[in-house]
C-alpha cells in the first residue's frame, strides 16, 4: 500500500481551478519532486495534501485512510507535516518555542529540540532568538526542524530554497540529503530543476494544474522536464507514470 | 498627594484586572468584546445570588462562578463569536454589543433596578485598612485586588510562555492557518483563550461587587474603564494592561483632586492623550487621523 495516494484531485481558488484532476502515489521512503512554473498548482496541491486547502473533488489517501474533511491539525497527528512556502514561522516566538510547537501533535518519535539543533548546527547559538530576527537560512532550518519535531511519516517541503543564497541552499540541501538517507518520505516542491532531480527518486512536472510529465528521476532527462515545464512536452512522451 | 498616588496605584490593579480579559481576547482572537463589562456584572450578580440565597460567601462562591464563567467563555467562542467572525471584523463587535444588551436586560428583568453590593458578605474586609508609615491608610481589599491582578497577570504570562497550551494560544493568535499546519487545533485554542478571558472577567466582577455597588446596567461603565486601560497599556500586552490601569486610575485620582467631578474626566483625558499619541506615532499624522484631505479641493 502506498503511503500517499492522490486520486483525481481538484482544488479551486474561487472560480479558478488550480489543480485539475491530479493523481499520483508516493511509496514509503521515496522522495518525490514536484516541479513546474509559477502558478502550475504545486503549492496548492501540497497545501491540499496537508489540509490547509479544501479539495473540490477527488481524494487524498494517507496510509490507506481517506483524509477528506480531516482538518490540517488532525493530518499532522496522522503523520503529515508541511514546511510551507515562505517558512511561515511564528516570528514573535523564539526558535525553541517554534520547534516545541511542532510537538503539539504528540506523535512518538526520535525528534526533539536537541536532535534538530544537532541536525542544523547553525540554529544552536540562535536557540533563544526570536524567529523574526533570524537570517533566511536559519528561518528555513527552523521551519524544517519544526516540521520534523512532529515525527512525521511524510514531509512536504514547499520551495525550501526560495529567497536563499546559493551557499545557504547548499546547506539546506545537505540537511535534506541526511533526512532522505534516514528513510524519510518527502514530497518536495522545487523551482530549481537540477536540485530537484538530484535529491528525488521520482519527479512530477505540473503545468496549469495538470501533470505534464511524471517518471523516475533517473529515467527523465533535464531536457524532457524543461520541455514539460514550458508546455512543449506531450503527456506520455517520456518517463513513466507516477 | 502621596496618599492619592498610592490609592491610584491600587485602583489601577482593579482596572488591570477588568482590562486583562478584554486585552487577552483582542490579542488572541482579534475580537473586541463589547459584552465584557456586562459579563463582569453577570459574575457579580451570580456571586450575590449565591451569597444572599444560598449563604455561600463570595470567596467560596468564586469556585462555582469562575467555573461557570469559563464554561460561558468556551460556549460563547464556539457557538457565537467563531461563527460571527466568519462574517468579517465588524460582525463580532455587533454580536457582542447585542449580547451586552441581552445580558443587561435579563439581569434587570431578574433582579430589578436596585443597586447591590457584595460588601455585606465579606465582613470587615470591605472597609478594613492598614496604616502605613507616613500616615497612609490603605484598604486591605484594595491591596488584595492589586496583588490578585499582579499574580493573575504573572500567571498568565507564565502560562503563555512556559506551557504547550500557552504556546498554542500564542501561535493561533499570530497565524491560525500555520498553527493548524503544526498540529494546533486553532478552534480549541481560541475557545480555551475565551474561557481564560472569562475567568478573569469573573474575578473582576467579584471585586467590582466587593469594592463598590453594581446594578444591571453597570456593565457599560466597566467596559469603558477596561477599554481605556487596555488602550493606554497597549492592547494585547499583559503587563501593559497593569501600567494602563495604573495610569488611568492615577489620572482619575488626579482629576478628582482638581475638581470634585473630575474623576471620570481625568481618566478620559489620559485615554485620549495616549490614544492620539499612539495614532500619531503610528505614522498616520494628525491630518490622517482626522481624515482631512491633503490635496487642494477642486
Amino acid at each position: 500500500m502506498s503511503l500517499l495516494s492522490v486520486e483525481d484531485l481538484v482544488v479551486r481558488h474561487g472560480l479558478l481551478q488550480a489543480v485539475r484532476g491530479v493523481s499520483f502515489s508516493v511509496e514509503r521512503g521515496e522522495t518525490l519532486a514536484l516541479v513546474g512554473a509559477n502558478g502550475a498548482g504545486k503549492t496548492t496541491l501540497l497545501r491540499a495534501i496537508a489540509g490547509a486547502h479544501q479539495a473540490a473533488s477527488g481524494r487524498v489517501l494517507f496510509d490507506g485512510a481517506d483524509l477528506s474533511g480531516v482538518p490540517s491539525h488532525e493530518r499532522v497527528r496522522k503523520g503529515i507535516a508541511l514546511v510551507p512556502e515562505g517558512r511561515r514561522l511564528f516570528v514573535q516566538m523564539t526558535v525553541e518555542e517554534n520547534l516545541l510547537l511542532g510537538r503539539t501533535a504528540g506523535r512518538p518519535g526520535d525528534w526533539d529540540v536537541e536532535r534538530v539543533l544537532e541536525t542544523f548546527p547553525n540554529l544552536k547559538p540562535r536557540r533563544h532568538a526570536k524567529a523574526g530576527h533570524l537570517s533566511g537560512g536559519e528561518q528555513q532550518a527552523t521551519a524544517i526542524g519544526r516540521a520534523l519535531m512532529s515525527n512525521p511519516d511524510l514531509l512536504l517541503l514547499d520551495e525550501v530554497s526560495l529567497g536563499l543564497s546559493p551557499l545557504v541552499v547548499d546547506r539546506v540541501y545537505a540537511s535534506l540529503h541526511g533526512l532522505i538517507n534516514l528513510g524519510t518520505t518527502i514530497v518536495l516542491v522545487e523551482q530549481d530543476l537540477d536540485r530537484a532531480l538530484s535529491v528525488s527518486s521520482k519527479v512530477i512536472c505540473m503545468l496549469e494544474g495538470r501533470i505534464a510529465l511524471a517518471g523516475a528521476s533517473a529515467n527523465v532527462s533535464r531536457d524532457e522536464v524543461t520541455k514539460a515545464y514550458f508546455g512543449l512536452h506531450r503527456k506520455g512522451a517520456g518517463g513513466v507514470p507516477a | 498627594m502621596m496618599n492619592q498616588i498610592v490609592q491610584g496605584v491600587l485602583l489601577g490593579g482593579y482596572y488591570a484586572l477588568i482590562a486583562c480579559g478584554l486585552s487577552f481576547m483582542f490579542s488572541v482572537m482579534r475580537i473586541i468584546n463589547l459584552a465584557h463589562g456586562s459579563l463582569a456584572v453577570l459574575s457579580a450578580f451570580a456571586l450575590w445570588l449565591l451569597a444572599s440565597r444560598f449563604h455561600i460567601p463570595p470567596f467560596y462562591g468564586l469556585a462555582i462562578v469562575l467555573a461557570l464563567m469559563a464554561a460561558i467563555g468556551w460556549a460563547l467562542q464556539r457557538f457565537l463569536l467563531e461563527r460571527s467572525a466568519r462574517g468579517g471584523a465588524l460582525l463580532p463587535i455587533l454580536t457582542t454589543f447585542g449580547l451586552a444588551i441581552v445580558i443587561d436586560n435579563v439581569l434587570f428583568e431578574q433582579f430589578g433596578a436596585d443597586t447591590r453590593s457584595l460588601a455585606p458578605f465579606i465582613g470587615r474586609l470591605s472597609y478594613d485598612s492598614w496604616e502605613w508609615p507616613g500616615g497612609l491608610y490603605v484598604g486591605k481589599l484594595a491591596v488584595i485586588i492589586f496583588a490578585t491582578a499582579v499574580v493573575l497577570l504573572g500567571g498568565l504570562q507564565l502560562f503563555l510562555t512556559r506551557t504547550g497550551l500557552g504556546r498554542s494560544i500564542r501561535a493561533t493568535s499570530e497565524d491560525p492557518d500555520t498553527a493548524g499546519l503544526v498540529g494546533v487545533d486553532a478552534r480549541r485554542a481560541n475557545a480555551l483563550a475565551a474561557a481564560i478571558a472569562m475567568v478573569t472577567v469573573g474575578l473582576a466582577g467579584a471585586f467590582l461587587g466587593m469594592r463598590a455597588t453594581f446594578d444591571p446596567y453597570a456593565g457599560a461603565t466597566q467596559l469603558l474603564f477596561a477599554f481605556e486601560a487596555a488602550v493606554i497599556g497597549g492592547a494585547g500586552s499583559l503587563w501593559g494592561t497593569l501600567i494602563g490601569g495604573i495610569v488611568l486610575a492615577l489620572a482619575q485620582t488626579l482629576g478628582a483632586k482638581i475638581h470634585p467631578q473630575g474623576f471620570l474626566i481625568g481618566g478620559h483625558v489620559a485615554f485620549l492623550i495616549v490614544l492620539f499619541i499612539r495614532l500619531y506615532m503610528s505614522g498616520l499624522g494628525l491630518r490622517g487621523l482626522l481624515s482631512l484631505p491633503t490635496g487642494k479641493t477642486p
